[in-house]
């Protein structure tokens, strides 16, 4: 019994102890790309090693007590005093320590607000079932840019979110850069993020809304300033015209079906704002919400039948023939 | 003589018998037992759809379970192990328990009681018919809104969740009404509130904390209802309704539900420890003061659900404040059942292996509680696998592990028969392993980034393998359970004949014959101390009969009331007869419930047949009448019961 308790408290402790290393991932709260994530890490651990110190130290005890039993226990009053005292100091240490963490949550969520900066880039996030809109703000709406699923940033340069729903309650998390913020209808909330290195992280909603929470995704994608801004022009541009008889026809399908009704291809007819915008989709890394990489089999399977992939998802199928199918296609992989 | 009495006492107390009877049944044994047994059926069912969770989950992009099937069944699981599980298991503990160790005859309000449990009953079946039509709740547990409100959420569905509220909190209301009169009012003389036992204390303190965290969320599912049903707009933005409203009023029960399902878990410990250590319990007045100031901050802590909506941060930070504080009184609590067990060397049965259990579970959940009580932890965790590995640790390792100690610890008292200590070591071990191969992985999960409440997710993401293991974990636990259905058939055939006091315990429960009577006591016992058994045994060493209350009549369900504070005999009151319109008035009462999801008009309608059970249950039948008129006049003729305590011998 006894050998067993400590095998399992030694278990605990190994697994602790790896759990760090394991963790490095596109989308993990322990391997922090950002000042925030970073800081939430620095306090996970100092919460971490305190409470295994203090889980140890408990187990221990238990298993002492245990252990030095004797079948007559003595309840005299010297020993009753002597717990007492044990008692009491274990609290006034849980005390100490409980006081210690709650001091060290407020300097890290200080910490967590310090981003707020004029310099910041300012996106609009709006939340769809299953899907996610993003609006680059600028003073002239004609510089807006809107994009879904991804985004790109500039390393080291604050970013603001701020962030609506336009029907359900989501979570906007992407655990590499920080802790999320929910997208209330009806409220705005706001939110900052910073990456410190290039790299692709990943976020997903996290605030259940329906039957697709789970395969609610996006990218956000760090890269050097230079970059950036090569990406962030190439989307302030409208959507490339059609350069042959494919491509012309797959756009002629476009307009002719329900696709423009939802969706949003700036530079032509297609202005809805339903569904993702997909003006530039082909620069993108991957299509429903961070379901599916972007490949032509992909994009044609879900325009076809995209309940396979995603149920309950509000695209609906599109019977077209082999010839159409092809020449949408061509028409969607040339959005650059 | 004493025969004559006893033989008086089985007639007056009798329950009716056959199929009409077993509906009339008032007395809180035969209420408590099928109270039991109905919530761990929930807890069953609960459990299966658990597994097929865990299945649906073993491998990235699992095809067993699609999104609507999935999100339906984590919706039930979570429904029923909180609602139609976790809270009546511990208000039928409380309701077969407190009264026995209380030293009462039956629990106070005892149609009122029997009344409570069938609403609790129908409300389930209610919830499982509908869901085994294809209209079962799927909006979670919590039902957010507006996923559950009318435009997001058509159908019967979220209307099925809030109606099974409105059952559960009416149950577990007139329960907890019960429960607290019945230990403020019936207790054996001399049990004055510094002897009331731990278990009894826990069970007070949690039929108060329903009290008051019931009727928000009654509130909430009534104005979520009347959104949906008749077009108010409470959680409507569109007109000035409010989403996070919501979550408010559902966070403000819903936290204290949490305490609701442990504090009595606690008192299940305190119950146990010193019977298998041998020794009075350590700090009774800490652990009573902790347990009240539990549940007075339990009230204070809802928003750490809702660290992550924006709300100021000023605020935030009082409720970390909160959330820390409250890891206090339970460090206490754990302190002193240390401090119990320290010198002592316990008789490891299963009772006592499912305590040690405990320990090591619960103090995994509790120190991961204090990480989310930060709001910069909470942050990253929120609402993702480590939230779902700290509830559970907390809830199973900090209640059903208690909860089985107290199965093991009972079962002699309720079936007559010793469980199988063999299968019951199985059990422990099967299920301690299973339990800690589940939940433990999902700690690394959460913070590799999975959300809760996911159906599916992509092979790229390298949760696979933890998920297996937990899947695993999952079979394994439910291997332990199985055991102990096992052990329970076996234990109620072939298990050795329990006695009276089976553990050598200190409360007034093993005070009588296993299972107890329908008067509970043939003599009602005056108590000297908190230990009453062990007290009575040490002041009377052998040679005279324990002190008992006389005076009270036997031919009629006449009891004895007592003060508040000292427990002193203050008047003798008559306790109803067993009757068939609580049952009736349930049923009248689930059809207005059930139809006004359907129709306004069920209201009206339905408050009909309400209103005809209720005065039909009140209504005097000429034998109550004369016997009360004659109780009346029995009081005129002799006082009161003396408040000294007269012995057997002397009587």
């Amino acid at each position: 019994m006894r050998s067993k308790r400590r095998q399992w408290t030694a278990a605990l402790l190994w697994t602790v102890a790896t759990s760090g290393s394991g963790c490095a991932g596109v989308q993990s709260a322990l391997d922090p790309a950002g000042p925030q994530a970073a800081r939430i890490n620095d306090l996970w651990w100092l919460m971490l090693w305190t409470c295994a110190g203090v889980f140890a130290i408990v187990i221990s005890a238990l298993v002492a007590a245990l252990r030095r039993g004797r079948a007559q226990p003595a309840e005299d009053a010297e020993t009753e005093r002597k717990m007492t005292k044990v008692v009491a100091a274990g609290v006034a240490v849980t005390t100490v320590i409980l006081f210690a963490f709650m001091i060290s949550d407020f300097v890290t969520g200080r910490a967590l607000w310090s981003l707020a900066s004029p310099d910041a880039i300012i996106i609009k996030v709006t939340g769809h079932q299953w899907w996610w809109d993003f609006e680059y703000q600028d003073p002239i709406p004609s510089h807006r840019v809107r994009t879904a699923n991804e985004i790109h940033i500039p390393v080291g340069r604050p970013v603001k979110l701020e962030m609506t729903s336009s029907d359900v309650i989501h979570s906007f998390w992407v655990p590499n850069l920080h802790g999320k913020t929910d997208l209330l209808t009806g409220h705005q909330t706001v939110t900052w993020l910073q990456a410190d290195r290039p790299g692709k992280y990943r976020g997903q909603c996290a605030e259940y809304c329906g039957h697709q929470h789970a395969h609610m995704a996006f990218v956000v994608i760090a890269e050097p300033v230079g970059q950036f801004n090569a990406w962030f022009d190439n989307e302030r541009h409208p959507a490339i015209t059609a350069a042959n008889a494919g491509q012309q026809r797959g756009q002629q399908i476009f307009m002719s079906r329900t696709c423009m009704m939802c969706h949003q291809i700036r530079g032509t007819d297609a202005g809805g704002r339903s569904a993702p915008e997909l003006t530039h989709l082909a620069s993108r890394e991957s299509i429903a919400a961070g379901t599916l990489a972007n490949t032509r089999d992909n994009l044609k399977g879900w325009i076809v039948d995209s309940q396979r992939f995603k149920p309950g998802n509000k695209m609906p199928s599109h019977d077209l023939g082999d010839e159409d199918l092809n020449a949408l296609l061509d028409y969607l992989e040339s959005l650059k | 003589m004493k025969d004559r009495e006893l033989l008086q006492l089985e007639e007056t107390w009798a329950e009716p018998r056959g199929f009409i009877g077993w509906f009339k049944c008032v007395h809180h044994t035969s209420i408590g037992r099928r109270f039991v047994i109905t919530a761990f059926i929930f807890f069953l069912l609960g459990g299966i759809e658990a597994v097929l969770m865990r299945i649906q989950l073993a491998r990235p992009e699992n095809t067993f379970l699609g999104p609507d099937l999935y999100n339906q069944i984590f919706t039930m699981h979570g429904t029923t192990m909180m609602f139609l599980f976790a809270v009546p298991m511990m208000e039928a503990l409380g309701v077969y328990l407190v009264p026995l160790m209380v030293g009462a005859r039956n629990i106070a309000f005892p149609r009122l009681n029997a009344f409570g449990y069938y609403i609790y009953l129908l409300g389930g079946i209610f919830l499982y018919v509908m869901f085994f039509t294809g209209t079962g709740p799927d909006n979670g547990w919590f039902s957010y809104v507006p996923l559950a409100g009318p435009e997001y959420g058509p159908g019967k569905r979220a209307d099925v969740w809030a109606q099974l509220i409105t059952f559960t909190e009416l149950s577990a209301l007139v329960v907890a009404v019960s429960l607290i009169v019945t230990v403020f009012k019936l207790r054996a003389p001399g049990m004055s509130l510094n002897r009331i036992p731990l278990f009894v204390w826990a069970i007070v303190v949690t039929a108060f904390m329903i009290v008051f965290a019931m009727p928000t969320v009654a509130l909430g599912s009534t104005c979520l209802i009347l959104d949906r049903l008749v077009g108010t707009h409470f959680f409507n933005p569109a007109e000035g309704g409010d989403v996070l409203l919501w979550q408010h009023l559902f966070w403000f029960f819903g936290h204290p539900e949490v305490y609701i399902i442990f504090i009595p878990a606690t008192g299940i410990i305190s119950a146990i420890l010193p019977t298998f250590c041998r020794r009075k319990i350590f700090g009774y007045t800490p652990l009573v003061l902790s347990l009240v100031a539990t549940g007075f901050i339990a009230f204070g802590l809802w928003v750490h659900h809702m660290f992550t909506t924006g709300l100021p941060r000023i605020a935030q930070s009082f409720f970390t404040a909160a959330s820390m504080m409250i890891a206090i009184p339970t460090g206490a609590q754990i302190f002193c059942w240390i401090a119990t067990i320290w010198g002592t060397r316990p008789r490891l049965r299963p009772p006592m292996l499912f305590v040690l259990g405990f320990f090591f579970n619960f103090l995994i959940g509790g120190l991961t509680g204090v990480m989310l009580a930060s709001v910069s932890l909470d942050q990253q965790v929120h609402d993702t696998f480590f939230v779902v590995a700290h509830l559970h640790y907390v809830l199973i390792g900090g209640s059903v592990f208690p909860l089985f100690a107290g199965f093991y610890y009972w079962f002699p008292k309720m079936a007559g028969r010793m469980p199988g200590d063999r299968l019951g070591h199985w059990n422990f071990w099967l299920m301690l392993i299973g339990f800690n191969l589940t939940f433990f992985p999902m700690h690394q999960l959460g913070l590799k980034g999975m959300p809760r409440r996911v159906y599916a997710y992509l092979p790229g993401m390298g949760w696979g393998g933890l998920n297996l293991l937990a899947t695993l974990g999952g079979v394994i636990m439910t291997a332990g359970v199985a055991l102990f259905l096992i052990n329970v058939f076996l234990s109620l055939r072939t298990g050795e004949v329990a006695g009276e006091n089976p553990w050598d315990a200190a409360t007034l429960e093993w005070a009588t014959s296993s299972p107890p009577p329908p008067f509970n006591f043939d003599s009602l016992p005056i108590v000297a101390g908190r230990d009453a058994l062990w007290d009575m045994r040490e002041g009377h060493s052998g040679s005279a009969a324990p002190a008992v209350v006389t005076g009270v009549r036997g031919d009629l369900r006449e009891v004895l009331v007592t003060t508040v504070l000292d427990a002193e005999p203050d008047h003798k009151t008559l306790m109803p007869d067993p009757s068939i319109w609580p049952f009736l008035s349930a049923v009248a009462t689930s059809g207005l419930f059930i139809g006004s999801i359907f129709t306004p008009w069920a209201v009206p309608v339905g408050a009909v047949p309400v209103t005809i059970a209720l005065i039909a249950w009140f209504w005097p039948t000429r034998k109550e009448h004369l016997e009360r008129i004659e109780a009346e006049q029995d009081h005129g003729r002799t006082p009161a019961p003396p408040a000294e305590p007269v012995t057997q011998g002397q009587a």
